[in-house]
């Protein structure tokens, strides 16, 4: 699951994470006891549903270049600058 | 508390900016003692991770604005430009956004002042802001115990007078469950009342930013301001704003409360300050009943599940990369519920859990509109119990879910809800609170029920007669 999530444990981390684990999936067992047939699935409570803007850039709400760089302690010439993926098996550098 | 009552940092929203405009004393006198207040408490407490060092200079310019330069105290996963948004995790320590909430720019547009960023439980995931990844925050009534959580900063930095009013987000119960554990008010709004642009993503489908205040009058007051359609989110309503300071006179003669969740295993000890709340309504010319609703066990279920997929996928974004330090730095307590919701909503399993979890929401739904059929508002305790002791937390990893299992119902529904206080134990100075749930939409009948109920018991810090 750490793999999946891209979240880097160590392997104490991974003991004490698989024990709350299974309590967890102990306590959410209980959902199977109720009687859901009659009713559907509820994504969205307000009942709204493909809510759309126009297809328009809105400067307005857009980042300048600089802006979107600005938090990033990796760039070179207007790009970020990724961690190296090749040569790693499935991409995955953890 | 260590605030003399007849200071101005104990004034209520609503009093300071009467006091304000009228020029009774000046925005110098006010922000003198509420930095005083800062400066000899924070460090104790831990209320604030930063502070905004311009705030005076820019309260003097906003007088003639409808929230007259008053300090407003936000929770540290708001985006604001001009203060680091860390959501009080590692992951973003040191990270100045390049843009503001919609709450956060309301708030300035309608002439409030940023005082400062209050911690939280990391990425707000937590009933305690104990697991904070800057250190707990302490519960000023008494310093021995939890202010509650997520918006546990902010809920203590109203309790201790360190500013005039405070923002929070509720996910299921993070506004209403430190307001009751620091005998204060908290207004969760309708889920899409108030837009969650700017907010750190924890789950999309119930987050919902709301006042925390001294008072009802004061959450109406913020929530006229923060409320409202915004194009920049996709699940905000275009609901017409109110004025809800309009339903605070109006009483609760007639009105149908349902009282629940008073049978539920472990409420035995708190179950009697309740009936007096009952007792306090009907004085007031309410009827009230003791019903049954869906057994908020499920509800717990249910929020787990949901919780963890959608928050799986909210902080997929934090990559390291484009800002923000690696996925290293996450807490324990993020790593957890990560995880668990990629098994959630991993292939095989999403039909299993995350699926079965709407359904039963559905349930919970169904089981609401019953009720309000014959209810006009429904009434519960806010927790299970008083704030407990510092150190609570550690081991446990479902802390928060059984802390907030009766708000856990009307926060995944999209309910409104408002906590106000309702007892406080003289021998430890902690609060029970008194969560007042209303149908989508309206949070005029909570208003008025809540304002009504203040009014007619002495449990209100600020209230006058205190």
């Amino acid at each position: 699951m750490s793999n999946l999530a891209h979240i880097p444990l160590t392997s104490d981390e991974e003991s004490v994470f698989a024990k709350q684990f299974d309590e967890t999936l102990d306590v959410i067992q209980n959902l199977k006891e109720l009687d859901v047939s009659k009713v559907n699935p509820t994504h969205q409570v307000t009942g709204q549903t493909n809510v759309w803007r126009d297809d328009v850039p809105q400067p307005e709400l857009s980042f300048s270049q600089k802006e979107a760089l600005a938090n990033s302690a990796h760039t070179h010439q207007g790009y970020f600058v990724v961690p190296n993926v090749f040569g790693q098996e499935g991409g995955d550098e953890n | 508390m260590k605030t003399k009552n007849n200071s101005l940092a104990h004034l209520t929203l609503t009093e300071t900016i009467k006091g304000l405009k009228s020029k009774k004393f000046s925005h110098a006198e006010l922000y003198q003692e509420i930095t005083d207040n800062i400066e000899s408490q924070n460090s104790e407490l831990n209320v604030y991770l930063s502070l905004n060092q311009k705030a005076l200079a820019e309260a003097e310019k906003k007088l003639e604005t409808p929230l007259a330069g008053v300090p407003i105290a936000v929770k540290d996963n708001f985006c604001t430009r001009e203060l680091p948004t860390t959501a009080s995790s590692n992951v973003l320590k040191g990270f100045q956004p390049q843009f503001e909430s919609t709450v956060t720019r309301k708030l300035q547009e309608a002439g409030g002042v940023i005082m400062g960023k209050t911690n939280l439980d990391a990425w707000a995931h937590g009933s305690s802001t104990e697991t904070s990844d800057f250190g707990r925050t302490l519960n000023p009534r008494n310093t021995d115990h939890l202010p509650g959580g997520s918006s546990g900063g902010s809920a203590a930095a109203i309790a201790a007078d360190l500013s005039t009013a405070a923002i929070g987000s509720e996910t299921a119960g993070s506004i209403r469950q430190p307001s009751a554990w620091c005998g204060t008010v908290g207004l969760k709004p309708t889920y899409g009342r108030v837009s969650r642009f700017g907010v750190a993503a924890m789950a999309s489908s119930t987050d919902s930013p709301g006042p925390m205040t001294k008072s009802v009058a004061d959450a109406a007051l913020l929530l006229n301001q923060i409320a409202g359609a915004d194009p920049r989110d996709a699940s905000n309503s275009s609901q017409p704003v109110q004025d809800w300071t309009s339903f605070l006179k109006k009483g609760v003669k007639g009105m149908k409360i349902g009282i629940v969740y008073l049978d539920i295993p472990g409420l035995e000890d708190i179950r009697s300050y309740y009936e007096e709340v009952i007792k306090v309504f009907e004085k007031l010319g309410a009827k009230v009943e003791i019903v049954k609703a869906m057994d908020p066990q499920y509800a717990i279920s249910v929020y787990t599940i949901l919780q963890r997929g959608e928050v799986s996928s909210n902080l997929a974004r934090y990559d390291g990369v484009r800002y923000g330090n690696d996925r290293s730095a996450f807490g324990e307590e993020a790593k957890r519920r990560v995880m668990l919701g990629t098994y959630t909503l991993s292939k095989g399993y999403a039909d299993q859990y995350y699926v079965l979890a709407q359904k039963v929401r559905s349930l919970f739904m169904e089981d609401y509109q019953k009720l309000f059929s014959s209810y006009d508002i429904l009434i519960s305790p806010s927790s299970p119990g008083f704030a407990k002791k510092i150190g609570a937390t550690e081991g446990q990893g479902m802390f928060g879910e059984l802390e907030d299992m009766l708000l856990e119902p009307s926060s995944i529904t999209g309910l409104p809800g408002l906590n106000v206080p309702c007892y406080r134990d003289p021998k430890t100075n902690l609060f029970l609170g008194l969560n007042i749930m209303a149908p989508m939409w309206r949070e005029d009948l909570m208003i008025q029920a809540g304002q009504a109920f203040e009014e007619a018991t002495n449990w209100n810090t600020w209230q006058n007669n205190n």
